[in-house]
């Protein structure tokens, strides 16, 4: 199957807004005899489902968690951002694209990103026509921050928790729909299967995690929005819960997965402290706003960080970066800090860290504006921390509560240590410009998909493209697909495809349910995450990944032979729901290693030590990996690789520079 | 390790929702640096090795913000400190040697699913009854046409914070969940967006309150006392008179 992403043809600027205007309708009458199904209610699965329903069709939604406001989009902490230009800084459509297509280390399709920023205004406007309380100035205007990789303030932010302002907004436009009975709520349900008919999508097979039982249900698409995979990891910023279950499966069914091996690793995470640990949690990025990033100029220092003078401190992403100094992109940031660590610089009892420090900005920043504003003449350093701190608790607060819960230091007196940890995943399953998979009828939306964070993603964008893809995209593009289904009848789902999908999910279940082996699901999740952060982690090379995909290869055949599932099969059981998930982690984490390993090339997130500038910066190899790297799964876990070639008509590819 | 804890757990078991439950009591080493959460995954690794079946919790993102994790500890919400939910807390908060009572949240309204995990889909038929704006996508007009006073974005912020954990209920002699229903109502009715359907959904959450079968208000102010986010408890105040004025409008 050759790969054609569909995109339509005019400039740039102009093709998505002729696409809207040219995409077939479906009419009223035909939209209520409609069903979409959509599995995870985040950010683009709730949007996409509201928006949905909204426009007529009717709309099964599911998620694991118990209540949809849950998804893991909750914890979304920075921002979202949007061409508004509101600080009137030079701020345009056209620089939030070519921030992202840079940003990405030119791994991204030009098209997708393009649309991506035209609608990002919108989403804005549409959630403060819900009632989401964004930051504002006095004036009563909304209020911008900075993030990473870009020049200009257009994050918009709710505090430290911006993504949960944006769910809950999006969780309530779903729930106005459920009152209204366009939408079927079905919580604490996990998809295990898509069931295809005559090659298309036509429903799933999903578990209710209470009583066990499996369901089957129809529809004439399938969207999943069903996040990232960084659990891999086994630790990472994702909730416990996160998984690619529902990816997995529609890759065995038939969808291409998109390069798989594109991860974020972000730099700013609270450290690993103990082998106990179950996850890692990070700190805003919108921290760098404020907070700069040193080490000690001397190796094993082991003095307090405030009793080291200031000269003796190594800024070294102002130092290496002038340019964006602390607000280089998370790639970039992260492994500067790898860096300095593993030259021995590091801090903490493991060494395996760096500070973020506070207390020049609230100081000389924030504390002398508001010094100067209460006309206090030369203020001593107490009245400027004083001063200081009051800012910088409004907007950061609930940030430094955090790291003072979990580490038991306060960040207001002394420097936070933060080292980088896995945080989003810009692959997922391969989509066209309609979002579509290669399965006709399934779509993948939001982190899901692979499609416009390249190999690195900046901030605040996560949630803007999550927004993007339900509010905004799907509406109009599952149109060109449902247009043509109108004649289709609901399919009984006593169908021989239906009940066929049962039966393989009712034999894997037994097959995990019969092991009875010796050892823990947690173990196995354990080793792998060891596996796949040493190896295919914030640095890899040929050796470790070929070593890798041995050792995960007979990591997962001891799973299949030891490990042990207890509880009963039709009932509550979360160990059951978590041996599926690691299941399908054991399976991805080979296929992760292998795109590393044929990406002969360091971009973004992937890097290859032995493509390096002589400064230690990724070497791109445009010539060779222009492309996306969409795998075919076949039997027995063997892969096909496509390639979809990247065009660049608008932006001149460069090499990634902000020095 | 020198900073081990010998802790002794009793732990609510219940099979399901319509089994007798029953206290049983467990030995844990842990340490302070370990967060209560994950001393029950060395709990459940213990079980498991030792062919036993492990705890079931609800708990997601593990960073004080999903609302998912629920226990009753030592008879409080989300345990001994304040301001934080069950996976904040750390057993540093414990000394070594100490008993430990688990249990789930307590109240008709959240029927137990097995041992620690409660069934809260009540809160999404409060939501679904009225706790939202009706504007559907792609109606919105210019973000900032619509401008609010800081001080009043701040405090329907502070109200919107809510994560749904239902701790309120949990404290709550009466099993109230008006913190809950105050806190969205709060949010909604300080805002312009809000007004238009500001009577219609007090009237129509709190009755989907009641039909849920969450208690009155008991006045005691244990939900404020042991909400994770420190909602306050002006937004039962609130609550109640946006619903008595709605009630004299005639809604």
């Amino acid at each position: 199957m050759t790969l054609d992403s569909r995109i339509p043809e005019g400039q740039l600027g102009e093709k998505w807004t002729k696409y809207k205007s040219s995409v077939p309708l479906v009419n009223p009458a035909n939209k209520r005899n409609l069903e979409i199904i959509v599995v995870g209610t985040g950010l683009a699965g709730a949007s996409a489902a509201a928006s949905l329903a909204e426009m007529g069709y009717k709309v099964k939604a599911f998620c694991f968690q118990d209540s949809p406001r849950r998804a893991h989009s909750i914890a979304a902490q920075g921002g979202i951002n949007a061409a508004k230009n509101y600080q009137n800084d030079g701020d345009s459509v056209y620089r939030l694209f070519y921030d992202t297509i840079k940003g990405g280390d030119y791994r991204a399709r030009e098209a997708n990103v393009h649309r991506l920023a035209e609608v990002s205004a919108a989403i804005i406007d549409q959630c403060v026509a819900q009632g989401v309380p964004f930051a504002r100035e006095y004036g009563g205007t909304l209020s911008n921050r900075s993030f990473g990789g870009t020049q200009v303030q257009r994050t918009f932010y709710a505090a430290g928790q911006t993504g949960q302002q944006l769910l809950l907004g999006a969780y309530s436009a779903l729930e106005r729909q459920v009152g209204l009975g366009n939408v079927k709520m079905y919580s604490r349900h996990e998809m295990l299967e898509v069931v295809k008919i005559d090659g298309k999508a036509r429903g799933i097979i999903a578990r209710d995690l209470i009583s066990g039982n499996l369901e089957r249900h129809f529809g004439h698409a399938v969207l999943l929005c069903t996040g990232g995979y960084g659990n891999v990891f086994y630790l990472s910023t994702n909730a416990m819960g996160s998984n690619v279950t529902a990816a997995w499966k529609a890759h065995k069914s038939g969808a291409y997965f998109g390069n798989p091996c594109f991860t974020q690793i972000h730099p700013t995470c609270i450290p690993v402290s103990g082998h106990y640990q179950s996850k890692l949690t990070l700190m805003s990025e919108s921290l760098r706003n404020d907070g700069r990033i040193w080490v000690p100029k001397q190796k094993d220092d082991n003095r307090q960080p405030n009793d080291i003078p200031e000269d003796e401190r190594d800024y070294y992403l102002e130092r290496r970066y002038p340019a964006f100094g602390n607000l280089v992109p998370r790639d970039v940031a992260s492994r500067a800090a790898k860096e300095r660590c593993d030259a021995g610089y590091g801090v903490g009892p493991s060494k395996m860290a760096v500070y973020l420090d506070f207390r020049s900005n609230l100081m000389n920043k924030y504390g002398r504006a508001e010094a100067n504003k209460m006309g206090i003449e030369n203020p001593d350093d107490e009245t400027l921390i004083r001063l200081g701190k009051e800012v910088v608790k409004e907007k950061y607060g609930n940030l430094f509560d955090m790291y003072k819960q979990i580490t038991d230091e306060d960040p207001y007196e002394v420097p936070m240590r933060i080292y980088p940890a896995v945080h989003y995943t810009m692959g997922g399953l391969w989509v066209d410009y309609d979002l579509m998979t290669t399965v006709p009828g399934l779509y993948a939306l939001g982190e899901a998909n692979f499609s416009d964070h390249g190999a690195n993603r900046l901030g605040a964008s996560a949630l803007m493209q999550g927004l993007a893809d339900g509010y905004f995209v799907i509406p109009y593009t599952i149109g060109s697909y449902l247009s043509k289904e109108i004649g289709t009848k609901s399919i009984p789902t006593d169908h021989d495809e239906f009940v066929a999908a049962e039966n393989r999910c009712a034999d894997y279940i037994n097959r995990l349910m019969g092991i009875n082996g010796k050892q823990s699901v947690e173990s196995f999740h354990r080793r792998l995450g060891l596996i796949m952060w040493n190896k295919c982690g914030m640095a890899r090379n040929e050796n470790g990944l070929k070593e890798a995909i041995e050792e995960i290869r007979s990591l997962r055949d001891e799973f299949w032979k030891d490990v042990r599932v207890p509880g009963k099969k039709d009932a509550f059981n979360p160990e059951l729901e978590k041996a599926g998930r690691v299941a399908d982690f054991l399976e991805l984490g080979e296929l992760m290693c292998l795109d590393a390993l044929q990406r002969n090339e360091s971009c973004g997130g992937h890097f290859r030590e032995e493509y390096q500038t002589e400064e230690g910066e990724a070497m791109r190899d445009d010539n060779n990996y222009k492309y996306v790297a969409a795998w075919e799964m076949g039997q027995n876990n063997n892969w096909t690789l496509h390639k979809e070639d990247l065009v660049y008509e608008n932006i001149k590819i460069a090499q990634r520079s902000y020095k | 390790m020198e900073n081990e804890m010998k802790i002794k757990l009793k732990v609510w078991r219940q099979e399901n929702e319509k089994a007798q439950g029953k206290f049983e009591e467990y030995d844990v080493n842990t340490n302070p640096d370990m967060s209560f959460l994950e001393m029950f995954d060395v709990l459940n690794e213990q079980l498991i090795t030792e062919g036993k079946d492990p705890v079931a919790f609800d708990h997601d993102c593990r960073e004080g913000i999903c609302g998912m994790c629920s226990m009753v500890i030592d008879g409080r919400p989300h345990g001994p400190k304040g301001g934080i939910t069950t996976c904040q807390l750390h057993m540093r908060s414990f000394n070594n040697g100490d008993t430990i009572s688990v249990e789930p949240w307590r109240a008709n309204s959240f029927p137990v699913i097995k041992d620690l995990s409660v069934n809260r889909s009540s809160f999404d038929r409060i939501i679904a009854a009225g706790g939202f704006v009706s504007v559907n996508t792609g109606n919105a007009v210019d973000a900032n046409s619509i401008l609010i006073p800081k001080e009043t974005a701040d405090k329907a912020f502070e109200a919107a914070t809510c994560i749904g954990c239902g701790a309120c209920v949990s404290a709550c002699k009466n099993a109230s969940a008006m913190l809950f229903v105050g806190a969205k109502v709060t949010q909604l009715a300080l805002l312009p967006q809000g007004q238009a359907e500001r009577e219609a959904r007090v009237v129509a959450m709190v009755n989907q309150m009641d039909a849920e079968g969450f208690g009155a208000c008991s006045n005691t102010g244990a939900c404020a006392a042991e909400c994770p986010k420190e909602i306050p408890l002006s937004v039962i105040a609130t609550l109640n008179r946006e619903y008595m004025k709605a009630k004299m409008n005639g809604k």
